[in-house]
């Protein structure tokens, strides 16, 4: 028995999932007003976010008001649960699991090409590390692939701060909206975002049903189960 | 994303063992690596590797088998002994997720009750009040950080975005720009509502302004404005201070702090604060893409406001009014901020 997360990172990461499932949320409802992307080229549109179909089954539709007032409430959790997130794993340590070193590259690779089942070799075990550096025999916490995923995430829900706030404020914050191409580059880089989280979800959920439920009881009780093989090489 | 991870298997017994395999006594708090050579002969061990250094393992006592061999006896505990070692292993480890899957459980319950109490509240024109009341913080917040310094970004005239027209709320009849006039309230000089003309508001210094007009519902297009500063309009028609001295623009916190404004039939009208009025961009308009306003457009005078969203820039003005009070908003009765700054 071997503690994995502590308390700070769960229950970021727990409360963090309502929160930006209601951001999306109150966010369909604000896109639905002008619900102008799609997937094509020139006249051919392959997707249109979203059909018809799909805001009536969600009852998405017409609620531009009470999307407003939800995400402009939920904003500052979403803002203070990421922060407070950030500046745990930089005042504990902990980021030293999480951000990717020079071997997660590598690693991320050999680990994607296993999971697709495109490699037969499983990916090696990382050499012991002096530093300790987010060496996955250390600790055994995070694999390259984790690492670039949940480190991404991070930085895209930073990037859904700083497109949302030049949204938001587009006068007052007009050199954000420049920096990221403008006022209507920023709406679409956040809707872009929203779609990005959703992608990150199903993969994530994807992997946790794979890892199983040690793996899973590890992000709720903070302990997970290990052999004492493994243990012992710490 | 994940690694065929270990199964929750404890000990991997006499194989283990047999491979020569250390197993360690350290503290439950330690992050100090274990020297592989320091053999103890137990099966399992309980470390916290948080870095923080706060430890939510159990204390080292809890951990050891009742008749743990001494850390100097290098004798291998038979299979017996490691079966009840990790038995007692995996109680705690059950003991422990119950624990946490109750307390998640009830922040769960925690959480959904106070979302439904959230979303139950009365409405405040037509939102509920702690939605409301947040809409408020953050217009208190965004109005200490407005500043009149920061103009909306412009445009070439040659970047004029398609015609878009959007609402007609207020404009059902027809207007004879002829005989139209603009009703002004709340002046300095007078009690009673000053009538004007267009050519009134044609004297005043003329601007020219090309920027991007943002409606709420996410769109915008860049349109070439012309027409009368509204801080020209109230050097011409000045309000009443607040304090009753003579007008002056060098202490905007003497001015009355709205202004409201309404279509001729009253059909639609919007409440502004006195410092986006105050902004250099903020336009009485009568020209819209090098022509005169369209009917639809807003014919004769609009509002042109790009620190607001399109909502409030009102179109065919009928009124102008002056006010200490915070004047009612045809949107923000209907579920939207009243702010809606930019």
């Amino acid at each position: 028995m071997r503690s994995k997360h502590p308390l700070a990172i769960r229950w970021c990461h727990w409360v963090n999932f309502p929160l930006l499932a209601l951001m999306i949320w109150s966010g369909l409802w604000i896109y639905w007003a002008n619900d102008v992307y799609r997937l094509g080229i020139g006249g051919f549109t392959l997707f249109r976010f979203f059909p018809e179909g799909f805001y009536r089954t969600f009852g998405v539709g017409h609620q531009l008001a009470r999307g407003m007032a939800w995400h402009f409430f939920f904003m500052w959790f979403f803002a203070i649960n990421g922060t407070a997130y950030v500046a745990y794993t930089i005042l504990s340590g902990e980021w030293r699991y999480l951000v990717p070193n020079r071997h997660s590259f590598r690693e991320a690779v050999l680990v994607t090409l296993h999971d697709l089942g495109l490699a037969t070799l499983t990916p090696p075990p990382d050499p012991p590390s002096p530093t300790g550096r987010g060496v996955r025999g250390e600790g055994g916490k995070l694999n390259g692939a984790q690492q670039i995923a949940y480190t991404g995430v991070i930085l895209m829900g930073f990037g859904s701060l700083a497109t949302g706030l030049a949204i938001y404020k587009p006068t007052q914050f007009a050199w954000l909206a420049s920096l990221l191409g403008g006022y209507m580059a920023a709406r679409f880089e956040h809707f872009l975002l929203a779609l990005g989280y959703v992608l990150f979800f199903l993969i994530h959920i994807a992997q946790v049903i794979r890892a199983g439920w040690n793996n899973f009881r590890g992000m709720v009780s903070g302990y997970e189960l290990v052999s004492s093989e493994e243990g012992a090489h710490e | 994303m994940s690694e065929e991870k270990k199964q929750p298997e404890t000990a991997s017994g006499p194989a283990a063992l047999a491979a020569g395999l250390p197993v360690t006594t350290e503290p439950a708090v330690s992050t100090v690596k274990a020297p592989a050579e320091t053999a103890t002969g137990e099966a399992v061990q309980v470390r916290d590797s948080s870095a923080g250094g706060t430890s939510y393992g159990p204390e080292p006592t809890d951990v050891g088998p009742p008749a743990l061999p001494a850390a100097t006896d290098i004798s291998v505990p038979d299979d017996r002994e490691l079966e009840a070692w990790n038995e007692q292993v995996r109680r705690r480890m059950r003991q422990k997720s119950r624990r946490s899957f109750l307390g998640w459980g009830a922040g769960l319950v925690a959480g959904t009750a106070a979302f439904r109490w959230l979303t139950t509240r009365r409405a405040v024109d037509g939102v509920p009040w702690p939605l409301r009341k947040t809409l408020e913080v953050n217009e208190q917040l965004a109005r200490d950080y407005f500043s009149t310094r920061r103009p909306s970004p412009s445009f070439n005239p040659d970047q004029v975005g398609a015609d878009r027209v959007n609402g007609d709320i207020g404009l059902d009849e027809d207007v004879d720009v002829a005989t139209w006039k603009l009703e002004v309230q709340g002046l300095g000089s007078q009690d009673e509502p000053l009538m004007l003309g267009l050519d009134a508001i044609e004297k005043l210094p003329r601007t020219r302004m090309t920027t991007e007009f943002k409606c709420i519902e996410g769109w915008s297009v860049v349109v070439d404005w012309a027409g009368a500063r509204f801080t020209d309009f109230m050097k011409a028609y000045p309000p009443e201070m607040r304090s009753g001295d003579g007008f002056s623009l060098d202490h905007p916190e003497d001015l009355p702090p709205y202004v409201s404004m309404a279509t001729p039939d009253g059909g639609y009208y919007v409440g502004l604060d006195m410092e986006s009025m105050l902004h250099p961009q903020t336009l009485l308009c009568y020209e819209r893409n090098g022509a005169r306003l369209s009917e639809e457009h807003g014919a004769p005078l609009r509002l042109v406001i790009p620190v607001k969203y399109g909502v409030k820039n009102i179109k065919r003005i009928g009124s102008i009014r002056y006010s200490t009070l915070r004047p009612a908003d045809y949107w923000a009765e209907r579920g939207y901020d009243w702010y809606v700054g930019l």
